[in-house]
């Protein structure tokens, strides 16, 4: 079964449709991409998931309807959302951002244990954890967004372009941590406008055209296909 | 540190010290103000500490939740309003201070509360529009509501309202205790110091609570605050609330003090006056506040009195009249400070550092590349 099921999820903005009703799953575990161009209503789709934009259709979380819940008790409830553009709490410490991702707990013991998980992940927050998030390089933030959302103990992080505005060399640092979130477990929602490195670490993908599901295949496949090829990779 | 004098070392027992005399110079401040300036000075100390509780309450709003409100007077006006139709002959009514005060706050709160519900949505200017509209509507409201029925009297105010009181003890006159003997003011200043430092109590417990992490996240980003699981939605109507009771409380305490209160007194200028005071001072920063607090009382005055004699010294005559020149100077000196101290005279540590980091920044940007190979 499973973890997220999303069916015919639309959402739009005043007269504009930015999510004409899409299908969506991501089992337990899994690692799923969600490539499209700019406008194709990515973000919005995360969003909406969040529970950050209202929609309409059925959104199944571990056999749970998350209609109605808001987007606080979608974060309990283990759905993480690393925003797009990152959106550290650039006033706040490294150290005081990651604990503000454990917000919603209370077991102190182990928001100590995954402080140290999360330092063991990205070491370059270890050795800035005093500085003010705000004067981080783009990838220090992005590792800051990931970090803290991981200090809410997800069960699906859903990352919103985590490659955009990244050194090269940065880029692949990212990737690199966001295999090792997915080998421990946790699924993962990976929207990217980079198609390649977004199916290169996914098992599967999805593309989003105009606010509609147009193609989903194994990743492999997805990387293949002579439309993704066309559309994305500039083949 | 080298050349410090061991005095002026901070360690426990100069923190002890200094906290002590600072005890005592709050203690002995209005007798050596009459002493030293004259009664006058006393009343404007008061004045400063209501000012303070204000600042204090439209920082919670301003510095913690970065919610820009310009209508903070409003709530102030409350308070104010609450007292005085509750405690003066204008419908009989003379309820104690101490029931009258809390009913103030809790309606200023209920008012804060109605203000935030509709602005959820919006931040910056547009908020800043908002709650200035509130802010003058609640003026217009005072003005305008002695007809048909008439409940505040209109421009003319409320007048002859009640001394603080409790039991047969009044703030309102003279008291002789043990042995000394205080006049009213001094008697205003203790009460208003008392509450001052509960103000800046509350203010420090929650800056360190979950609720002051959770408004400081709303401030930085409001998006990335509810993906961290935080009801933004309560936790800024907390805001509003919060510093809206400080400013009930506030209002209270001035119509007690004046015995009278007119829409006058709660115009716009008095609002951005308030938030003059939290910038100024130091957004966010306690202390800073409470400086600022100090100076835009004070200045304003010092500069009345003080703005003649030295014309009179320096040209033999006096050139310009005080009363004119004195907002002038005011201006000049707001000008001067924000420019040579953006985060204001003293900010909040992490202002500070990040004003620091400034500089190290670009250098940064370099450094990412070569350290992502690392």
């Amino acid at each position: 079964m499973s973890l997220l099921e999303v069916r015919d999820l639309k959402v739009s903005y005043g007269g504009i449709h930015a999510l004409k009703g899409i299908d969506l799953d991501i089992a337990q575990g899994e690692l799923v991409a969600l490539i499209g161009s700019n406008g194709a209503g990515k973000t919005t789709a995360l969003k909406a998931l969040a529970g950050l934009l209202p929609g309409t259709g059925q959104v199944h979380y571990a056999g749970q309807s998350l209609h109605n819940l808001p987007a606080h008790q979608r974060v309990r409830a283990g759905l993480a959302l690393v925003p797009e553009g990152r959106g550290v709490f650039a006033r706040m410490s490294v150290e005081e951002n990651l604990h503000m991702g454990a917000y919603c707990r209370d077991d102190k013991a182990a928001i100590v244990q995954d402080l140290a998980l999360v330092y063991t992940l990205f070491p370059r927050l270890a050795e800035r954890r005093a500085q003010l998030a705000g004067t981080l390089s783009g990838g220090e933030q992005q590792m800051v967004a990931m970090g803290r959302a991981m200090m809410s103990r997800p069960r699906l992080l859903m990352l919103d372009e985590p490659s955009m505005g990244l050194a090269p060399m940065m880029v692949e640092k990212i990737f690199t941590t966001i295999r090792e979130i997915s080998a421990q477990g946790v699924s993962i929602l990976l929207v990217e406008q980079n198609a390649k490195l977004a199916l290169e670490v996914a098992s599967r993908g999805y593309v989003l055209e105009g606010g509609k599901i147009t193609l989903s295949d194994g990743a492999d496949c997805l990387l293949g296909s002579d439309a993704v090829q066309r559309a994305y990779l500039g083949a | 540190m080298r050349n410090v004098p061991d005095f002026l070392r901070p360690n426990k027992r100069n923190a002890w010290l200094a906290f002590v005399a600072l005890g005592l110079l709050l203690l002995v401040l209005p007798f050596a103000t009459d002493a030293l300036l004259g009664r006058g000075w006393v009343r404007i100390v008061d004045f400063a500490l209501l000012y303070i509780m204000l600042a204090l309450g439209l920082n919670i709003v301003v510095g913690y939740a970065g919610l820009l409100d310009l209508g903070y007077v409003a709530f102030f006006a409350v308070g104010a309003y609450t007292y005085a139709l509750l405690g003066s002959p204008q419908f009989g009514l003379h309820l104690p201070f101490w029931i009258v005060l809390p009913i103030g706050a809790t309606l200023a709160c209920i008012f804060g509360a109605l203000l935030g519900a509709p602005t959820l949505k919006l931040r910056g200017d547009y908020l800043a529009i908002v709650t200035l509209g509130f802010g003058e509507i609640i003026r217009i409201f005072l003005n305008n509501l002695n007809a048909p029925l008439n409940i505040t009297n209109g421009p003319q105010g409320i007048s002859q309202i009640d001394a603080i009181r409790v039991a047969e003890f009044s703030l309102g006159r003279s008291q002789e205790l043990f042995g000394i003997t205080l006049p009213s003011v001094h008697l205003h200043y203790y009460l208003f110091l008392a509450l001052t430092l509960l103000v800046i109590f509350i203010s420090l417990r929650l800056q360190d609570s979950r609720i002051g992490r959770a408004w400081m996240a709303i401030r930085e980003d409001e998006v990335a605050a509810s993906a961290m699981g935080i009801n933004t939605r309560n936790i800024k109507l907390l805001a509003f609330a919060m510093g809206a009771t400080f400013g009930g409380v506030a209002g209270g305490l001035f119509a007690g003090f004046q015995g009278f209160v007119s829409p006058e007194s709660f115009s716009l200028m008095e609002s951005i006056m308030i938030l003059c005071m939290v910038v100024l001072g130091g957004m966010g920063n306690i202390g800073g506040v409470v400086l600022g607090g100090v100076l835009l009382v004070v200045l304003p005055e010092a500069l009345r009195n003080g703005a003649g004699p030295v014309q009179q010294v320096l040209f033999g005559k006096t050139l310009i009249d005080p009363e004119s020149l004195r907002m002038l100077l005011f201006g000049v000196a707001l000008i001067v400070v924000m420019l040579w101290r953006p985060a204001g005279l003293w900010p909040s540590s992490q202002r500070q550092r990040e004003l620091e980091a400034h500089d190290g920044e670009a250098q940064q940007e370099q450094d990412t590349v070569y350290d992502a190979s690392r």
